[in-house]
């Protein structure tokens, strides 16, 4: 049998929207796992899994770690530090190791763009991208995606709008692919500085102000802007950008109706976001974190080659 | 002149026998743009000299002569690579001189230009003596050294252009990184034009340019690479052809990537300013979007643009708004470029298929025909670096390719001359090889078959 995501997951702009719906329906039982008392099934016994950190990461590193041993997985965590690569390891040669040791799949985060596909082209265990640079990061894209539908029942037509650091954020981009797929309307909103110059190229609608964005969007995903943008002189100052693009509650309470505000993590209050926004109403920012775990226990599932039947027990009548 | 001679009976011969530098190339057709010479007949080498050319008769020749049938190729000057990195000294792991001139001939080029970026820089006489011993004792294409514009190509203090020219430099260049100080790039017009060489300077903004691995667009917003905006290098084209015009030195773009460049470049020669340009193979065939799937044998600089980019060069290549066809041929080890696209260096080999990718993109889509191809692989660099070929006058020295313009053949870097394989056209079936290299008047390379 054919894997019905194929042998690794890189990024979600090749997926068809029936492989990002297969994902997030067979995610669905897997929630059920992590409400449980014992929270643990068979399903990966005998698998080991490296989990092979080249950039700090604590979210995405601790919900792959649970997914994996809810799973019954074996995993090993490796990070940078005190690992070879500090020694001057190439990456291919990394890859090759981990190959020598027989393990099955690698979920890897690195600093640069493209690096999971230069690892998943190398060695036959199956590649997930937990990150690569500013080029994309899959599975937080299929937790946004997990999450508004939970919401929005369906994202077919819905508007929702990527606000902040565009240009450098792998978030974004894994967002407007997996959005576009499943028929939602994206948009855009930060400084033109930190927006890719081809930006209406990707089929966006772009809001240089926040306001316009708000008065669109049915849901804003903020994301992190990182406080080195700010020395590479992309950015004036942290005060300004609050000022002109901060998602403020005052900013919130124009808007025509109740917006779901999503956040990547990790949070800078005050600056991208402020606090009651955050911890307001109509944040579902937690539910993300809760979400990731059972996304990532279906990616690695199905490239276990798990049947997709799971996704369709769990389907019922609901529209989705 | 000897090409006026009509065909008939004739002899030919000392009685010198095998003399290998006596060579008739019967039967081929000459194309010389810089004679205005498209014609089939036999060309008759002696003595490092071109000696004859007799329209097609049935002329024999003595024992002394060795006779080439070139029966269905074409016999053109030969061809001059003006820019490409030799390595040596300092990676010779990756290249050589020798090696370098021996891919050089290979691909049909009699004489190739290393470009100073060594380590150490070839930034004084007794660096660019050795570059030039070391080509002499390659036996195979020319090698022509050109000295760099700044001291250890830091772009601070001016090198000694007077004595590297002296040494043999044909040019200056602090080529592999951009001359960021307008003041010394003034000053090295103005003092280079003392003894009458180029100035070539590789065109990049570097604070624009700073961080990035491909061209800015749509490519690399998908990709989350970082770009290299199209204004890097016209931002350095204005300049260069402003100070060009203010100095009266004779400023040469190395490889022109962009439209944008293309016009800036016609508008300094409508205004008769001493800009020339160069641009390469690659630059006329392949676009941005090879760079999908992180190739880094798609990574140079200044990058692959766009479909629109690549038209206006190859326009600007017919045209003569770019006045030569150069490499930049760049070896590196397979292992350096196996690694993260960001992390990769620039550059790809080019000595041994820039004539079949000229050929391929433009000939065949009749955008440039053969005579213009010889002109801008060999005419217009010797006259661009006042170079000796570039012509099959008489009397003209003995560097002359033969290459047989429909051939195909699938390009595998495994068989390269040159130490590098990092070539973006591995696996593509390409049109035109080169049969036979001659330089001055000596066999350097014969394809067989």
């Amino acid at each position: 049998m054919t894997a019905p995501l194929g042998k690794d997951l890189l990024a979600l702009e090749p997926l068809t929207p029936e492989q990002i719906r297969l994902i997030l329906d067979t995610a669905e039982p897997f929630k059920e796992i992590s409400e449980r008392a014992i929270k643990k099934v068979p399903t990966l016994r005998g698998s080991t899994i490296v989990n092979l950190f080249f950039e700090a990461s604590t979210r995405t590193r601790i919900s792959f770690e649970f997914a994996e041993k809810r799973l019954s997985a074996d995993t090993v965590n490796v990070g940078a530090s005190g690992s070879s690569v500090t020694k001057g390891e190439t990456l291919v040669d990394t890859a090759r190791n981990l190959e020598a040791m027989r393990i099955d799949m690698v979920v890897i985060r690195h600093s640069a763009s493209g690096a999971a596909q230069f690892l998943a082209e190398r060695i036959e265990s199956n590649v997930i991208n937990a990150g690569d640079g500013t080029h994309e990061h899959p599975t937080q894209g299929l937790l946004d995606l997990l999450t508004l539908r939970d919401h929005f029942g369906t994202l077919e037509g819905r508007r929702v709008c990527i606000c902040g650091d565009v240009l450098h954020s792998r978030v974004a981009r894994s967002n407007i692919w997996g959005l576009k797929k499943l028929g939602a309307q994206v948009g855009v909103c930060g400084p033109r500085s930190l927006l890719p110059n081809a930006v209406s190229e990707l089929g966006v609608e772009v809001f240089d102000r926040i306001e316009a964005a708000i008065e669109w969007a049915e849901a804003l995903n903020v994301l992190r802007l990182q406080l080195e943008r700010m020395q590479g002189g992309y950015i004036p100052s942290l005060r300004e950008y609050n000022r002109v693009f901060g998602v403020t509650r005052e900013r919130l309470e124009r808007a025509p109706r109740d917006i779901l505000i999503l956040h990547p993590g990790p949070m800078n209050r005050g600056v991208e976001i402020d606090s009651d926004v955050a911890d307001g109403p109509h944040s579902v920012i937690l539910e993300q974190v809760t979400n990731g775990v059972a996304v990532r226990m279906a990616v690695l599932y199905l490239l276990a080659g798990g049947p997709p039947e799971l996704a369709e027990a769990a389907k019922g009548g609901s529209d989705r | 002149m000897a090409r006026d001679r009509e065909g008939g009976t004739r002899e030919q011969g000392t009685g010198k026998r095998n003399d290998p530098t006596r060579v008739v190339l019967r039967g081929g057709r000459v194309v010389d743009p810089s004679q205005r010479l498209d014609a089939t007949g036999d060309l008759v080498l002696s003595d490092g000299k071109v000696e004859n050319f007799w329209r097609a008769g049935d002329t024999t020749y003595g024992d002394d002569y060795r006779v080439v049938d070139c029966d269905g190729l074409v016999v053109s000057p030969g061809f001059i690579d003006v820019h490409c990195h030799l390595r040596e000294p300092g990676r010779e792991d990756v290249e050589t001189i020798a090696t370098g001139a021996r891919a050089a001939a290979v691909g049909g080029f009699t004489a190739v230009c290393a470009m100073p970026n060594t380590q150490p820089v070839t930034d004084n006489q007794a660096a660019v003596g050795f570059v030039l011993r070391q080509g002499q004792t390659a036996n195979a294409a020319r090698v022509h050294p050109i000295g760099a514009i700044s001291l250890g190509q830091e772009g601070k203090a001016l090198a000694e252009f007077g004595e590297m020219v002296g040494a043999g430099a044909v040019a200056v260049s602090d080529d592999g990184r951009p001359v960021a100080s307008a003041h010394l790039m003034r000053t090295a017009l103005e003092y280079a034009r003392t003894f009458g060489i180029p100035v070539a300077d590789h065109c990049e903004e570097p604070t624009l340019a700073a961080g990035g691995a491909m061209n800015e667009g749509i490519v690399s917003a998908r990709l989350g690479l970082k770009g290299i905006p199209s204004e890097a290098e016209e931002i350095m084209v204005i300049r260069d052809i402003l100070l060009a015009r203010r100095t009266g030195g004779h400023v040469h773009l190395c490889h022109m990537s962009t439209k944008g460049s293309v016009e800036l470049i016609r508008w300094g020669k409508e205004r008769g300013i001493r800009v020339t340009a160069e641009a390469c193979p690659h630059h006329l065939s392949l676009t941005e979007d090879v760079v999908n799937g992180y190739n880094t044998n798609a990574k140079m600089n200044p990058p692959l643009r766009t479909e629109e980019d690549v038209e206006a060069i190859r326009h600007a290549v017919r045209d003569g708004t770019i006045d030569l066809v150069a490499t930049d041929h760049a070896p590196h080890h397979y292992d350096e470029k196996e690694r993260e696209f960001a992390d990769a260096p620039n550059g790809i080999v080019g000595l041994e298929t820039a004539l079949a990718v000229v050929i391929k993109w433009l000939v065949r889509p009749g955008i440039i025909d053969l005579a213009t191809l010889v002109d801008r692989m060999s005419v217009s660099p010797a006259r661009t670096f006042n170079l000796p070929g570039g012509s099959l006058r008489r009397g003209a020295v003995a560097d002359v390719t033969v290459f047989d313009p429909d051939r195909e053949w699938t390009v595998d870097p495994a068989r390269f001359a040159s130490k590098g394989r990092n070539s973006p056209y591995a696996g593509h079936t390409l049109q035109g090889i080169v049969m036979c290299t001659i330089v001055g008047g000596r066999i350097v390379h014969q394809t067989a078959g």
